[in-house]
């Protein structure tokens, strides 16, 4: 244990140094990340202004809650592993971290935390200008601001189990990319993103609901901004854990073989 | 000017034949313009399932700019992309030297020099949408639209190759940019919608810092009929300054290359 707070510590320090070395991917990131869900957020509003300022009972300010909600929690949520698992086993720069008496995930758990709080500094000023910008309409009460926080952990925890598993697909296929596009804009529809779940088409919805992507970002959000019920919330946990324990279960077999399956070429 | 076309086609012949020793690339870049296709197409379906206008655009229209959203970044990303990907990468290794021993203008052959062939997929897919937005729109595009529409695009084309030279060209002061033509492609994204439904910081931004509204929307609102004509001789203004300010720039810029390790 105190092994892995010494790993954890080291692995800290140097994203730091090497995330400052790189501002400008830095910075680019951080853009991508920011207009997204203004894009989102600006096409919605149009269309409740289109409508007399109301959208099945979204106003202008209720997107605009809405989505500075779901950018914060995708800012916390995201990973890249599946571009870097792809790299590294595609350059064998996998070999030196399989030998290290700790699993790799730990190395990237702790790149990712440290990335998060990094862009964090910069994202929480931008939410705040948007806030001024887009007037949202942030109904939150106790309760659902205690609840957001163990739901957005969990959201984390999830989004980085099943994009680990989907990662570990690149030893069995070689060229990814079109997968992981694949997989982003069904997580672009399916949770939430491009328009909040009730917002879809019923059947659409349903399916929605029983997946893991909505409980990865439209969940927390829903939850923080007040629109769930007690019961829907309890729901929306249990899935959360169920999804997360099947993906982990999921992501060491997926592990396990693949790691066998590994060649390391180029090394 | 036939030197240069001849440039370019011996390049496109190149990259073809280059590429068809990896024809698994085709399928991958067919799934991943048919994703982008869906991706787009049931966006602007769960939108007018709520509405039947956004923002002044009826559903054709908003159809027609997922056409030349399509259509510009295949252009773009067919040559113009990979080619300067490739020459700041060549900035930062010193191998810029080779391209600048050669008889021809070095901008022109920077801007050439690297094809990625199966993006003319994209081509072909922003025309069939854009046609099919056209026969959706009927009579209402006539010869004149037609006209302003190609004049309005060739700008676009051109501001946009402009503006991606001028990020380029940066590399000769600042080594490791490596990243900055991305910081384009995260903004592209926005011009999926017209960009009148953005707030003004942003439209202002889309206009004038990374001119994503005289590519996609301007050609679009010429399409339609509804670009005014101070917009398209602003285009059309700025289809002209830009490049000789990046021309300009380039020069200063090219001073300053020292060849990293030659």
């Amino acid at each position: 244990m105190t092994d892995l707070v010494v790993l954890y510590r080291a692995q800290f320090k140097t994203t730091i140094a090497s995330q400052l070395q790189y501002r400008g991917a830095l910075v680019i990131w951080i853009i991508g990340l920011i207009l997204q869900p203004v894009i989102y957020l600006s096409v919605w509003s149009t269309v409740a202004e289109s409508r007399g300022g109301n959208v099945d009972g979204f106003t202008a300010s209720d997107f605009a809650a809405y989505y500075l909600t779901a950018l914060v929690v995708s800012q916390a949520s995201f990973t890249w592993i599946m571009w870097e698992m792809e790299y590294w086993i595609r350059q064998g720069n996998l070999s030196p971290l399989l030998v290290r008496p700790a699993h790799p995930i730990h190395q990237h758990v702790a790149n990712n935390l440290t990335f998060k709080l990094l862009t964090m500094a910069v994202v929480a000023p931008v939410v705040v200008v948007l806030t001024f910008v887009f007037q949202p309409n942030w109904t939150i009460s106790a309760w659902t601001a205690l609840a957001f926080i163990p739901a957005l952990l969990l959201a984390m925890a999830l989004r980085f189990a099943v994009e680990w598993t989907m990662a570990s697909l690149a030893f069995w296929i070689t060229r990814v990319n079109a997968i992981n596009q694949l997989y982003f804009v069904v997580f672009l529809f399916l949770s939430g993103f491009v328009a909040p779940l009730d917002l879809l088409p019923g059947p659409v919805r349903s399916i929605a609901e029983w997946l893991p992507f909505y409980r990865m970002l439209g969940f927390p959000v829903e939850l923080l901004l007040g629109r769930l019920s007690p019961t829907q919330a309890m729901v929306g946990f249990g899935a959360q854990l169920a999804w997360l324990a099947l993906a982990l279960v999921l992501l060491n077999v997926t592990w396990a073989r693949g790691v066998r399956q590994y060649s390391a070429v180029g090394a | 000017m036939v030197t240069y076309l001849r440039l370019l086609w011996i390049h496109l012949r190149l990259g073809i034949l280059n590429e068809l020793q990896y024809r698994t690339n085709l399928v991958i870049q067919l799934i991943q313009s048919a994703v982008g296709l869906c991706t787009a197409l049931l966006g602007l379906g769960v939108i007018f399932s709520k509405t039947d206008r956004l923002g002044g655009w009826s559903a054709p229209e908003l159809l027609a700019i997922v056409g030349v959203y399509t259509l510009v970044a295949g252009i773009t990303q067919l040559v113009v992309q990979p080619s300067l990907t490739r020459f700041m990468e060549d900035v930062r290794l010193g191998t810029l030297d080779f391209t600048l021993t050669k008889p021809v203008d070095a901008q022109v052959l920077v801007s050439v020099r690297q094809v990625e062939v199966w993006k003319s997929i994209d081509i072909v897919v922003g025309l069939v949408v854009l046609a099919v937005a056209i026969s959706q729109l009927g009579a209402s595009v006539g010869l004149a639209q037609a006209v302003v529409f190609l004049i309005a695009l060739l700008a676009g084309v051109t501001i946009i190759y402009s503006f991606l030279l001028i990020l380029a060209t940066c590399a000769f002061w600042f080594i490791r940019l490596d990243n900055i033509l991305n910081i384009f492609q995260s903004m592209y994204e926005a011009g999926r919608w017209p960009i009148g439904i953005y707030p003004p910081w942003l439209r202002a931004m889309l206009t004038f810092l990374v001119p994503i509204g005289f590519a996609i929307t301007v050609p679009t609102e010429g399409l339609v009929g509804r670009l005014t004509s101070p917009n398209l001789l602003g285009a059309i203004a700025l289809a002209i300054a830009l490049p000789l300010i990046a021309r300009l720039f380039w020069k200063i810029g090219i001073r300053h290359y020292s060849g990293a390790s030659a």
